[in-house]
């Protein structure tokens, strides 16, 4: 038996957004009675972080403490429409809708502000921690509450905002394809290092390294649960998961967690992640969703990783133990391919 | 159908119920007793995410006949906080985000205590055993493994 | 695992100055999760709770003689059994939402089941245990029928109809063809003029979004003549207009609850609990629950389908990549769901992020007696990003080149015009080689670190869209007649062409939809605000930076500042020159100079987002269903 070493690489990109467009979402934004705000969405957090990153995204637009907002959804008498979490558009979506609440809220809460301390409202600015000011004159200020219950109670005005963003339908071409799919993409190459033992045909996965271009990390903690948990259902996908294990034949199809396999946590892979942030003009402080995107460079680099380690190209997925054995023998044993090129040493 | 009566000690509390001779612990835990912190995740055993500990022990309470625990001490996610605060184990996920949809993380958390309680200070590799059981779709495993261990080495709390 | 963040790339179109954004805050839902009181669907308690489960097909394909009820309808617990013809409009496509497709697909299968597992009846009862207790007692008489489940056996003239919607076994596209065409350049004639050929076939498995929470609803009569729906749906307001749709009423008298759904991965968006549990609601008066079990999650619920694609690629000696065909099948499985979505979201995606200037692809939706299958994380993008780049290592194999070179030598940069002929703009994938490379120790050249994807792209005819020829190939019907080959102009007679041009040549009508009262404060969004506006073709300001620390810097690699200047046949691998389609030049529209958004991308928050023109010839789609607006009228 021997280990072989392997490496491989992939590159790829994303489309942010529903292909094609014509996807809207919106939000809304009103103040409480003590002073905070309220983001009232549909949007659906199935543990992306929809929740939060809209709040961040919220508080930013509004120039207030992440602290002074909460988000309320998804209940369809009180979020008005989204067409969900999906195609990673969430973050694309629905935050370009929650800039836009947030704008018109901040405009009247600014509005309120200028009328408390007499003075025009294009001279106010907020500082971020809670306070309204006149620029340049920080001792001329009021808290966002006091704006708040002044406008309630005294001014009689709502601080409020609504907000939609939809990217108009395209249409494709019949005969060429034409369309205009999505307006931004996000970016990913990875390099894989795994073993394959050419006795028992299994591959370990043993080493990730990765750049990922994000646009930017609205949260860097959410995009490394993302692209951490994404690179796991990458080498997932890659060695182990199917329904039907001999498709397009529907029989032994898995029905519990014992026979759908997946990698476990004595199964997990030291991850290097570097996180790259060109932001993209339409997207909400330029973040791209990277949600989707991070599990697909891994797929492609484990089954070059597996053909550098033994000269096996396993070109149908998932790469089991019987393929690689298989290739092996039709090989006449394993073939290793050796450094990369540039490599002092290595084939060139 | 007859129902037979059963009393337990529910997070510290005396529970008592009326259950259908095939009724799982984790239906009575949820529908019975409001409980809802245990999550059914499969039904058949295979992903951890009812888990609850009997007597100290982590069980999968979706295979757990109801009526075996007449007697016996039941711990859920639910009973974690105490008038303390939350147990490090759960101060330790939300600070390590260690928990994406949140759905596996009851059972992970009880399956984490079930060691913490008879092992203070595991090794990483006695961690990833002891959730072995536990199926997470989303994190990838790493931030939950890492959590369990920061909660180990968390100041003791006292009572 | 370790994170770092390379804020040094970049950083002139950036402005981190923010206060929350970029913030690694804690999750808002992080202490609902750690206390397990997160309130998911599951978890809303009603008194007098039912329970439904369905009755499902064992047969691949068969046509349902009788089915004989009457035992499990008296069974004990049992409430009602749901029938086909309980269900108010029962046909549906997820798409009509948006207008797209015909509906194809029973919410309970009446007179034929096309899949293993197709459901035929719901029985609700007064726990979960007696409502399979009662399924267990229906028989169901089936006729079996011929199935497929190969895709290119379902485009055989003698594959059995899986669809009888689609009785060709695959999406209509256009009301013309059996998928979708993208034909870009001549691949023909380059493939001709390469110097090698690389071909290579991969195959997508199905796979299980596997969220551990199982998707699911409970619904409830609600006053006024409503209904509420707590429910695991990835899209809240996708899953109350197809429920309105399906059970015939205004979307307005159902209300929808949920937001906080244990996982999802593209497997909770197909809208299928929704319904039935309303259906469920309406015709007891009780709150009903209708969840799947592990199994049916499994094996019922609508996997990532298996693809598989077909690529054919033109290489010359020195790596570059003068032509790429694809050809892909989408599995949809019985009923079409989201795939005739997904082959228009690949194609647009094709040819990967690589300025390939001559490009072909088929992309087919086919039907096949298998359960549907949907969307997965990646929808579209996962099986074909796998070929295409399972394909580059072959094809730098086949030219000796090191595969990462490969893969910058021909990236796509700001400005280069993609295959569906609109120019790239924010790019990114040649600094992501660079990073990688960089800190894997994977050395790379000194003229492969110099590159930018700022600079080099959309000069000359990498800005423009080439002649193209076209096909007409592949009508709706004539593969099942012919058994036509699939691939890009297989059995065409004849070629047509479509003149070269740019991007803005075509015509395009309609604005951005969103009110101008929708507004922005451009200056607070992050961006650098003006940016020295560079031409095309400039030589990098400055060179791909070394990493932090340098130490994790290959000894093997040059120092990219101190490498020489770049060979002009590699910052533009100049394809046209050597393009065999490129037609006269005194023929050709003057492709000078290439407008923006060739040029790196100037001031991109100056003023308010406005798409670029949307592309609209002929669309009929509203995108907006009259279903939602809850004013259906028939």
């Amino acid at each position: 038996m021997t280990l072989h070493p392997g490496r491989g690489f992939a590159a790829i990109n994303y489309p942010i957004g529903m292909n094609l467009g014509g996807d809207p979402s919106q939000a809304l934004v009103h103040s409480t009675p003590d002073g905070k705000f309220m983001v009232t969405l549909s949007a659906i957090d199935l543990g992306q972080g929809m929740k939060s990153v809209t709040r961040q995204i919220a508080a930013e637009a509004l120039g207030i403490p992440i602290s002074d907002v909460y988000v309320d959804t998804a209940d369809s008498d009180t979020g008005p429409h989204d067409m969900g979490s999906f195609a990673s558009r969430g973050t694309h979506r629905m935050g370009n809708a929650v800039i836009r609440a947030a704008t018109e809220a901040r405009t009247q809460m600014l509005e309120a502000a200028a009328e408390e301390l007499e003075v025009d409202a294009a001279d106010l600015v907020t500082d971020g921690k809670g306070n309204i000011h006149v620029r340049g004159a920080p001792s001329r200020s009021i808290t966002v509450a006091d704006t708040a219950v002044a406008a309630q109670f005294k001014q009689g005005r709502t601080l409020a905002g609504r907000g939609i963003f939809l990217v108009p339908l395209s249409d494709v071409d019949a005969e060429t394809g034409e369309m205009t799919p999505v307006s931004c993409f996000a970016h990913a190459a990875l390099i894989i290092d795994l073993t394959v033992d050419d006795e028992t045909g299994v591959v370990e996965v043993t080493n990730i390294n990765s750049a990922y271009e994000v646009g930017r990390a609205l949260n860097p903690k959410l995009v490394e649960q993302q692209l951490i948990g994404g690179a796991w259902m990458g080498i997932s996908h890659a060695l182990y998961e199917t329904t039907e294990p001999n498709y397009p034949d529907r029989s032994h199809g898995p029905e519990d967690f014992n026979t759908y396999l997946m990698p476990g946590p004595g199964e997990i892979v030291p991850h290097h992640i570097s996180i790259l942030e060109r932001p993209a003009p339409d997207a909400p402080y330029g973040g791209k969703g990277p949600g989707e995107m991070c599990a697909n460079p891994v797929l492609p680099a484990v089954a070059n990783a597996v053909y550098n380690a033994v000269g096996v190209r396993c070109d149908s997925l998932p790469i089991t133990p019987e393929k690689i054995l298989r290739g092996l023998k039709a090989n006449g044993g394993a073939r290793p391919q050796g450094q990369p090129l540039n490599t002092p040493g290595g084939r060139r | 159908m007859a129902k037979t009566p059963v009393t337990f000690t529910l997070n510290g509390r005396e529970a008592a119920t009326f259950v259908d001779p095939a009724a799982n612990l984790l239906d009575v835990l949820r529908r019975g007793l409001g409980d809802l912190s245990p999550k059914y995740g499969c039904g058949q055993g295979t992903c951890g995410a009812c888990t609850v500990l009997i007597d100290g022990e982590p069980h999968l309470s979706c295979v757990t006949l109801a009526e075996t625990i007449e007697g016996r001490t039941v711990e859920t996610t639910n009973g974690l906080q105490d008038s303390a605060g939350l147990h490090p184990l759960q101060q330790a996920f939300m600070d390590g985000f260690a928990a994406q949809c949140g759905y596996c993380t009851p059972g992970m958390l009880m399956a984490a205590k079930a060691l913490l309680d008879r092992n203070p200070s595991p090794s990483r590799e006695e961690v990833i055993d002891a959730i072995a059981g536990n199926v997470c779709r989303c994190t990838g495993y790493e931030p939950i493994v890492d959590a369990i261990l920061t909660a180990a080495r968390a100041p003791r709390r006292t009572g | 695992m370790a994170v770092e963040f390379r804020k040094d790339l970049f950083a002139d179109e950036r402005d981190d100055d923010l206060n929350e954004i970029g913030q690694p805050i804690i999750r808002q839902d992080i202490l609902g999760h750690v206390t397990g009181r997160s309130p998911f669907y599951d978890d809303h308690l009603y008194d007098g709770l039912l329970f439904m489960r369905c009755v499902r097909s064992p047969h691949h394909h068969a046509r349902i003689r009788s089915v004989d009820a009457a035992a499990a309808e008296r069974m004990p617990g049992v409430i009602r059994l749901i029938r086909p013809q309980d269900v108010p409009v029962n046909l549906n496509t997820l798409l009509s939402l948006i207008s797209f497709g015909r509906d194809d697909e029973p919410l309970l299968a009446e007179h034929r089941v096309a899949y293993k597992g197709e459901p035929v009846m719901a029985i609700i009862a007064t726990s979960d245990r007696a409502a399979l207790d009662a399924v267990a007692r229906v028989r169901v008489d089936y006729e079996e029928l011929p199935h497929v489940l190969d895709v290119e056996d379902a485009l055989k003239p003698e594959a059995p109809v899986v669809n009888e919607t689609y009785p060709n076994n695959t999406f209509d596209y256009h009301d013309r063809y059996d998928h979708q065409k993208l034909r870009f350049g001549d691949v023909e004639a380059a493939f001709a003029q390469a110097d090698h050929i690389v071909e290579g076939e991969y195959q997508m498995s199905p796979i299980e979004q596997a969220p551990i929470e199982t998707c699911g609803a409970i619904a409830a009569p609600e006053t006024n003549d409503r209904y509420v729906c707590h429910t695991s749906t990835q899209a809240l307001f996708f899953s109350l207009g197809t429920t309105a749709k399906l059970l015939d009423m205004p979307s307005s008298r159902l209300h929808f609850i949920g937001g906080t759904v244990g996982g999802g991965f593209g497997g909770k968006v197909d809208s299928h609990h929704e319904p039935m549990a309303v259906l469920g609601a309406m015709l007891t008066g009780k709150p009903v629950k209708y969840m799947w079990d592990r199994a049916e999650e499994m094996q019922v619920g609508a996997p990532r389908g298996g693809e598989r694609w077909r690529l054919k690629d033109g290489v010359m000696r020195d790596g570059r990549i003068i032509a790429r065909a694809f050809t892909g099948f989408f599995d949809a499985g019985a009923y079409t769901r989201l795939s005739s979505y997904a082959v228009q979201k690949a194609t647009g995606h094709l040819p990967g992020p690589y300025m390939i200037p001559n490009v072909a692809s088929n992309v087919y939706c086919v039907y096949t007696n298998r359960t549907p299958s949907t969307a997965m994380r990646g929808f579209g993008i996962t099986a074909v990003d796998f070929a295409i780049e399972c394909h580059m290592d072959k094809a730098a194999e086949t030219v000796g080149m090191d595969p990462i070179e490969l893969r910058i030598l021909n990236a796509y940069r700001d400005g280069d015009m993609k295959a569906h002929r609109r120019a790239a703009k924010n790019c990114a994938l040649i600094e992501s080689c660079q990073v990688v490379a960089q800190k894997s120790g994977w050395p790379l050249s000194a003229e492969a670190m110099a590159q930018s994807s700022l600079f080099g792209g959309g000069i000359g005819e990498r800005g423009v869209i080439p002649e193209t020829v076209t096909d007409q190939a592949g009508q709706i019907g004539e593969r099942k007649r012919s058994g036509l080959a699939p691939e890009p102009f297989a059995g065409a007679t004849a070629r047509g062409h479509v003149p070269a041009g740019t991007a803005t040549d075509h015509p395009a009508t309609g604005n951005a939809p969103q009110r101008e009262d929708m507004e922005i404060e451009a200056e607070r969004l992050g961006f650098k605000v003006t940016r020295g506006a560079s031409a095309p073709g400039q030589t990098p300001a400055s060179p791909m930076p070394q990493p932090q620390p340098a130490a994790t810097v290959a000894p093997a690699a040059p120092r990219p500042g101190a490498g020489p200047a770049m060979p002009p046949a590699y910052t533009a691998p100049a394809p046209a020159s050597q393009q065999p389609v490129a037609p006269p030049a005194s023929t050709r529209p003057q492709p000078t100079p290439p407008t923006p958004p060739a040029a790196p991308a100037p001031a991109p928050a100056a003023e308010p987002y406005k798409p670029e023109q949307p592309f609209q010839r002929g669309v009929k789609r509203p995108g907006v269903s009259r279903f939602i607006s809850g004013s259906r009228r028939r």
